[in-house]
C-alpha cells in the first residue's frame, strides 16, 4: 500500500522504525494531489515547498530525538476556514479571495506543536454554508467514490482529500453536520467534539454557539490522536472549556470490550431514510448486540424541530458574525462606491455568494423588530427542549446510534435549486450541535451503487473517549479501517 | 400570494443587512425565503410555556482575563489585508462633507 493511503497510527510506527521519513510521506501526498486533484478538486491551493520544508524539519527533530509525539511528521490538510500565519484564508469566498492570515489559529498552533505537517487549503461551501461543497466560489469538489456525486459539505474538500488518499488526516469544522455528513458521504471517520473542547480562536465564525473544529481520518485511533493534540483550554476563546481531561487514545483503550447500553432513537429511522442506509445501520446495531451490548429504543420527541431551530439560530448568528465583512479593514472592497455607506452595500453585494446572502437575509429577518420573539426566542426555547430529550435518553443509555445521513451522497446539481431540500440532508446531525454533544460518523456499509454509508454515534457531553471506544468496537469487527475510495482515479491525469 | 410571502420586505432587510441585491437576485430570493420561513413556522406548534431559552449548550459564566495588553499582530501585517492603506492607517471613502 502507498504511504499516502496509510493511517497515522501505521505511519507513526514506520517513522519510528526509521524505514520512512516524513519527507517520503509528505512527498507521496503531494504527488497524489498532483495526479488526482485535477479530478477531485479537494484543494483550493497547496504550498508544496512549505510542506516539504516542514517535513524536513520534522525529520531533523526525529533524528535529534526530539519527536513531538505520535503526529510528528504526519501530513494534515486544512479546511480553508482556519488561520495559518502567512497562508491564504478564503473561506471559498470572493470576499476573502486575497486574504492572508496574520496569525495562527490555536488549533493550528497546537497541531504544529504536535509535529504535524500542515499543508493545503481545502475547498468548502462558502463560509461553511452548505451541505455539498457546491457553494464554493471557486470550484465544485467531487466525491472520490463517484465524481458525479457531491462529497457533502460544508467540509467537502476535507472529506474528499482523506477518501482520495491525498492526505493522511484533515481538519474540518462542524456547525450543523459539516464534518459528519461529508465523512458519511466519502466513507471516512469524521468527529465533532463536545462544544468548547477545541478552541475556536482563528476559526472563521459562522454560528459561534454551534461551530466546532474536528478531524477527518481513515481510522478511529487517528481521530483520538487529533483530539489529543487539539483539545485544551484556550483563554483566547471565552467558550473554551476549562480543566479538560484528554488522553483519548489511552482512555479509549481502557473502555475496550465494554458492554455498552446503546440507545436507538426511533425518530432517526422515520420517513425519508433510504432503505439501504436503514438496513446497513440496523445491521451495525445488531453487531453490537452480538458483542453483548444491550440495545433499546429511545425517543427524542423534539428532534423533528432541529432543522427549523437550526436555520433560525444559525442564520441569526451568521448575519451578526458576517457583519464584519464591510469592505473597510480587509476583504473585498467595491471599486465604484463613492461614499462609506454605499461601500458597505456594494462590497457585500459583490463579495458574497448566493447561499451566504440567503442566510444573511434570513438571519436578519428572524432578528428584526417584531419577529424576534416569534422566531429567535422561540427557537432558543425549543433548543432547550431538544437538549432535554438527550438528557433523558442519556439517563438510560451510554450513547445513541443511528444513521449519519438519510441517504448516500446525492448527485451534483440535484439540490442546488432547492435550498430547503439541501438543508434537510443534515436532519440527523444538527441536534448534536444544538445540544453541544460530541458525535461522530464512521463507515458502516457500501450501497449497491458503490456509495459509502455512515453510522452516527452521539455521546453525552465530554464522553469522547467512550464514544471512540464504541466506534473502535465496530471498526475492529469489520473491514472499514483504512478505507479509501476505489483507486480508479490514479493515472487518468487531468480530465 | 401566500400570507408569509407578503410579510417579507426584502428592501427593508437589505437596509438592515447593508447588502445590495440585484433585481434578479431579489426575484429569486423572495419566494425562497418565504418557503423557508413557512417551513420554520412549525415551531409555533411547540409548547414552550415556562421553558428557558438556551443561548449556549454549555454556558460558562464570568469568563474574564487580566486587563493587560498583549502583542497580537504587527500593524504592518494587519494592514497587508486592508484594501487601501496609507501611513499606517486604513484608507476609507470620505465620510464628512465639506
Amino acid at each position: 500500500m502507498e504511504l499516502n493511503s496509510k493511517t497515522a497510527v501505521e505511519l507513526a510506527k514506520l517513522l519510528d522504525s526509521g524505514k520512512v521519513s516524513s519527507e517520503d510521506i509528505t512527498r507521496a501526498c503531494l504527488d497524489r494531489v498532483e495526479s488526482v486533484d485535477p479530478q477531485v478538486h479537494a484543494f483550493l491551493s497547496v504550498d508544496r515547498e512549505d510542506a516539504l520544508s516542514q517535513a524536513r524539519a520534522s525529520d531533523a527533530r526525529r533524528t535529534e530525538g526530539k519527536s513531538r509525539g505520535p503526529l510528528e511528521g504526519i501530513p494534515l490538510a486544512l479546511k480553508d476556514i482556519v488561520a495559518v500565519q502567512g497562508q491564504p484564508l478564503t473561506c471559498a469566498s470572493r470576499m476573502l479571495e486575497n486574504f492572508v492570515s496574520p496569525y495562527d489559529a490555536t488549533a493550528v498552533e497546537r497541531l504544529k506543536n504536535a509535529g504535524a505537517i500542515l499543508f493545503g487549503r481545502l475547498n468548502m461551501d462558502e463560509f461553511a454554508m452548505g451541505s455539498s461543497t457546491e457553494n464554493s466560489a471557486f470550484n465544485r469538489t467531487s466525491n472520490p467514490w463517484d465524481l458525479d456525486r457531491v462529497p457533502g459539505g460544508s467540509s467537502g474538500g476535507s472529506a474528499a482529500a482523506v477518501a482520495a488518499s491525498e492526505t493522511i488526516l484533515s481538519l474540518g469544522s462542524d456547525t450543523g453536520g459539516s464534518i459528519r455528513q461529508p465523512a458519511a458521504f466519502c466513507g471516512t471517520v469524521g468527529l465533532k467534539p463536545t462544544y468548547g473542547r477545541i478552541s475556536r480562536y482563528g476559526l472563521v465564525a459562522f454560528a459561534s454557539s454551534l461551530d466546532q473544529i474536528g478531524p477527518f481520518t481513515r481510522c478511529v485511533e487517528d481521530a483520538a490522536l487529533f483530539l489529543d493534540a487539539t483539545c485544551a483550554h484556550d483563554e483566547k476563546d471565552s467558550t473554551s472549556l476549562p480543566d479538560q481531561e484528554t488522553d483519548f487514545l489511552k482512555k479509549m483503550g481502557e473502555h475496550a470490550d465494554r458492554k455498552w447500553k446503546i440507545g436507538v432513537p426511533k425518530e432517526f429511522f422515520a420517513e425519508g431514510i433510504d432503505p439501504e442506509v436503514r438496513s446497513s445501520v440496523e445491521s451495525a446495531i445488531r453487531y453490537y448486540e452480538e458483542q453483548g451490548c444491550t440495545v433499546e429504543e429511545v425517543s427524542l420527541p423534539h428532534s423533528s424541530y432541529a432543522v427549523p431551530v437550526y436555520y433560525i439560530l444559525a442564520t441569526a448568528e451568521a448575519s451578526s458574525n458576517l457583519a464584519r465583512y464591510d469592505g473597510i479593514r480587509y476583504g473585498h472592497r467595491a471599486e465604484s462606491a463613492d461614499n462609506g455607506i454605499d461601500l458597505y452595500y456594494q462590497s457585500r453585494g459583490e463579495g458574497f455568494g448566493e447561499e451566504v446572502k440567503r442566510r444573511i437575509m434570513l438571519g436578519t429577518y428572524v432578528l428584526s423588530s417584531g419577529y424576534y420573539d416569534a422566531y429567535y426566542l422561540r427557537a432558543q426555547k425549543v433548543r432547550t427542549l431538544i437538549r432535554s430529550d438527550f438528557d433523558e435518553a442519556f439517563a438510560k443509555v451510554d450513547c445513541l446510534i443511528g444513521p449519519a445521513t438519510p441517504t448516500v451522497a446525492f448527485r451534483a446539481g440535484e439540490k442546488t435549486d432547492d435550498p430547503l431540500s439541501m438543508y434537510l440532508s443534515d436532519v440527523y446531525t444538527i441536534s448534536a450541535n444544538l445540544a453541544g454533544l460530541p458525535a461522530m460518523s464512521i463507515p458502516c456499509g457500501i450501497s449497491s451503487e458503490g456509495c459509502p454509508i455512515g453510522m452516527q454515534i452521539i455521546s453525552p457531553v465530554l464522553k469522547e473517549a467512550e464514544m471512540l471506544a464504541v466506534a473502535k468496537q465496530f471498526e475492529d469487527g469489520h473491514d472499514f479501517k483504512g478505507l479509501t475510495a476505489p483507486d480508479r482515479l490514479q493515472g487518468e491525469g487531468a480530465v | 400570494m401566500k400570507k408569509e410571502e407578503q410579510e417579507i420586505d426584502l428592501d427593508r432587510l437589505c437596509v438592515l443587512a447593508r447588502l445590495s441585491l440585484s433585481p434578479e437576485e431579489k426575484e429569486k430570493l423572495g419566494p425562497q425565503l418565504a418557503r423557508i420561513i413557512g417551513y420554520v413556522e412549525q415551531l409555533k406548534e411547540v409548547d414552550v410555556e415556562g421553558v428557558e431559552p438556551m443561548a449556549h449548550a454549555i454556558p460558562l459564566e464570568n469568563v474574564f482575563r487580566k486587563d493587560e495588553a498583549t502583542p497580537l499582530v504587527e500593524r504592518e501585517d494587519y494592514l497587508r489585508n486592508a484594501p487601501a492603506s496609507r501611513a499606517g492607517q486604513v484608507v476609507v471613502p470620505k465620510v464628512i462633507e465639506g
